[in-house]
């Protein structure tokens, strides 16, 4: 094991390198350009033994990854907000055609107007395209779920494509201690690729047909099987990683934080949850019962664990670093839908947006509002 | 998992992969048509026009006797090999379900 001072996207070429990827298509794009730049320089110096492909766009790189992974290779790829937008074309045809892997999204907000800091509207806009979505807090889990991510995806009764969701330049390019695994303890964690089909001329099969109306829905309704296959996945490949290396996220799915007799909590997802972790340290010690529930899993969603997790609790408010415009937060929507048989109070904000800073003093004025009663959601600018 | 498929019981691979080469023959698209070529063998002088023109290859051509033969399980009644014909061999009915 190695400690270093890395960020996030080099963290994330590290775990690349130490899951012995084999084909990186990729076209950079601001935030996640740091880790193509690191694995072409890994490839260059014969530290790993893959062939990186200088696609022309986007759509190209995901393009490809059809392409390396129906062939029977273990893929990677990253990508931040238009990038992630132009591979939308491609998106749902990697995950219907059960190509596993993983796929690194630096967050970033998407345009107009155009704007390169961190929100989440680029990767919980795609949440439907049945991909695995997990979203990391820190350096350290930025990496250690490029390993567990290739563990789920590529699990057989999962064979989904995974996207490792991290925020974009808060984490892509900020400086934090993390230790790099051994890579004899890597190789014993992840095996290599076994692919259920392959391009092989000497046992030909067609991949990507026409799916007629008798059958079409029978894929999707796999896909769905798949997804919710991936929960225990997720959960199990975590508890495994913390076998071998020390460290563990959460359950897998939800990280809980001084939730044990907790009366009012915030829901959120990245980087947002360390400041909340210190707001809530700082409520704690004025004697005020609050915790916090961070979604790592937003796609399988963790119903019936939330349902767990929250059944305690007055009330609790949902932070959503994205809008759907003409609704509210996805991730509120998800969240009050889960719960809605738990008899609570719930908020749901507006944050963030555009690299808006999240602050102690929001977290704070939420959970003012909580113990106030007040229900109603809002933009903290 | 097993579903009714058109022509036979199919087995549905994960990510719909074929696992079987050429089983789209399986597949009659015969049953599209509205209407339906029918040739005259006698108006016929073998030219093989039909053959050339059909988008779905199924007009087949006996090796002997160069006679042309509709393969119904495959002909969508298109109708091209009417239009082409030049002696007028090949005419069209409705189909009868």
């Amino acid at each position: 094991m190695t400690k270093g001072i890395q960020e996030a996207s080099l963290a994330i070429a590290a775990a690349v390198k130490l899951c012995r990827v084999q084909v990186c298509p990729m076209y950079p794009i601001t935030p996640s350009t740091h880790i193509p730049e690191q694995i072409s320089e890994y490839v260059a110096n014969g530290e790993l033994d893959a062939t990186m492909i200088d696609v022309e766009s986007e759509h190209s790189a995901a393009s490809a990854w059809v392409g390396a992974v129906a062939a029977g290779s273990r893929c990677f790829t990253a990508t931040s907000s238009q990038g992630l937008a132009l591979m939308y074309e491609i998106l749902p045809i990697i995950s219907g055609m059960r190509l596993p892997g993983v796929m690194a999204v630096a967050n970033r907000a998407l345009s107009a107007p155009i704007n390169i800091w961190n929100d989440h509207s680029d990767a919980v806009s795609a949440r439907d395209q049945g991909w695995i979505q997990l979203w990391v807090e820190s350096s350290q889990e930025a990496l250690d779920t490029v390993i567990q991510g290739y563990k789920v995806s590529e699990a057989h009764l999962v064979m989904m494509p995974l996207m490792l969701c991290f925020d974009g330049f808060t984490l892509s390019h900020v400086f934090e201690p993390v230790d790099v695994p051994e890579q004899k303890k890597v190789d014993a964690f992840l095996p290599k690729f076994r692919p259920l089909f392959t391009l092989d001329q000497k046992k030909p099969v067609t991949m990507g047909p026409i799916g007629f109306p008798d059958s079409f829905m029978r894929f999707k309704e796999q896909q769905q099987q798949a997804m919710l296959n991936s929960i225990e996945a997720i959960k199990k490949a975590n508890a495994d990683f913390k076998k071998a290396f020390g460290r563990s996220y959460g359950s897998g799915l939800l990280d809980l934080y001084r939730m044990e007799d907790a009366d009012y909590a915030v829901v959120g997802m990245g980087t947002m949850c360390g400041t909340a972790r210190v707001a809530i340290d700082r409520l704690r010690g004025q004697g005020k019962k609050v915790g916090l529930v961070r979604i790592r899993s937003l796609r399988p969603f963790p119903e019936q664990e939330l349902q767990q997790a929250m059944k305690n609790l007055a009330g609790a408010a949902v932070i959503d670093r994205h809008i759907s415009l003409g609704q509210e937060g996805p991730l509120f929507t998800d969240v009050r839908s889960a719960i809605y048989c738990n008899d609570i109070a719930i908020n749901g904000y507006i944050a963030g947006l555009g690299g808006r800073d999240i602050t102690l003093k929001h977290f704070e004025m939420v959970f003012s509002d909580l113990e106030k009663g007040k229900q109603k959601g809002e933009w903290l600018f | 998992m097993q579903v009714k498929g058109k022509s036979k019981e199919q087995r549905l691979e994960p990510g719909a992969v074929i696992t079987r080469p050429g089983s789209s023959s399986s597949y009659h698209t015969g049953g599209w048509r509205t209407f339906r070529p029918v040739v005259d063998q006698g108006k016929c002088i073998k030219c093989h026009q039909c053959w050339q023109y059909c988008p779905d290859s199924a007009i087949r051509v006996e090796e002997k006797t160069g006679k042309v033969f509709i393969d119904y399980a495959y002909c969508k009644g298109c109708l091209i090999c009417v239009k082409q014909c030049p002696v007028k061999a090949i005419s069209s009915e409705v189909e009868k379900k």
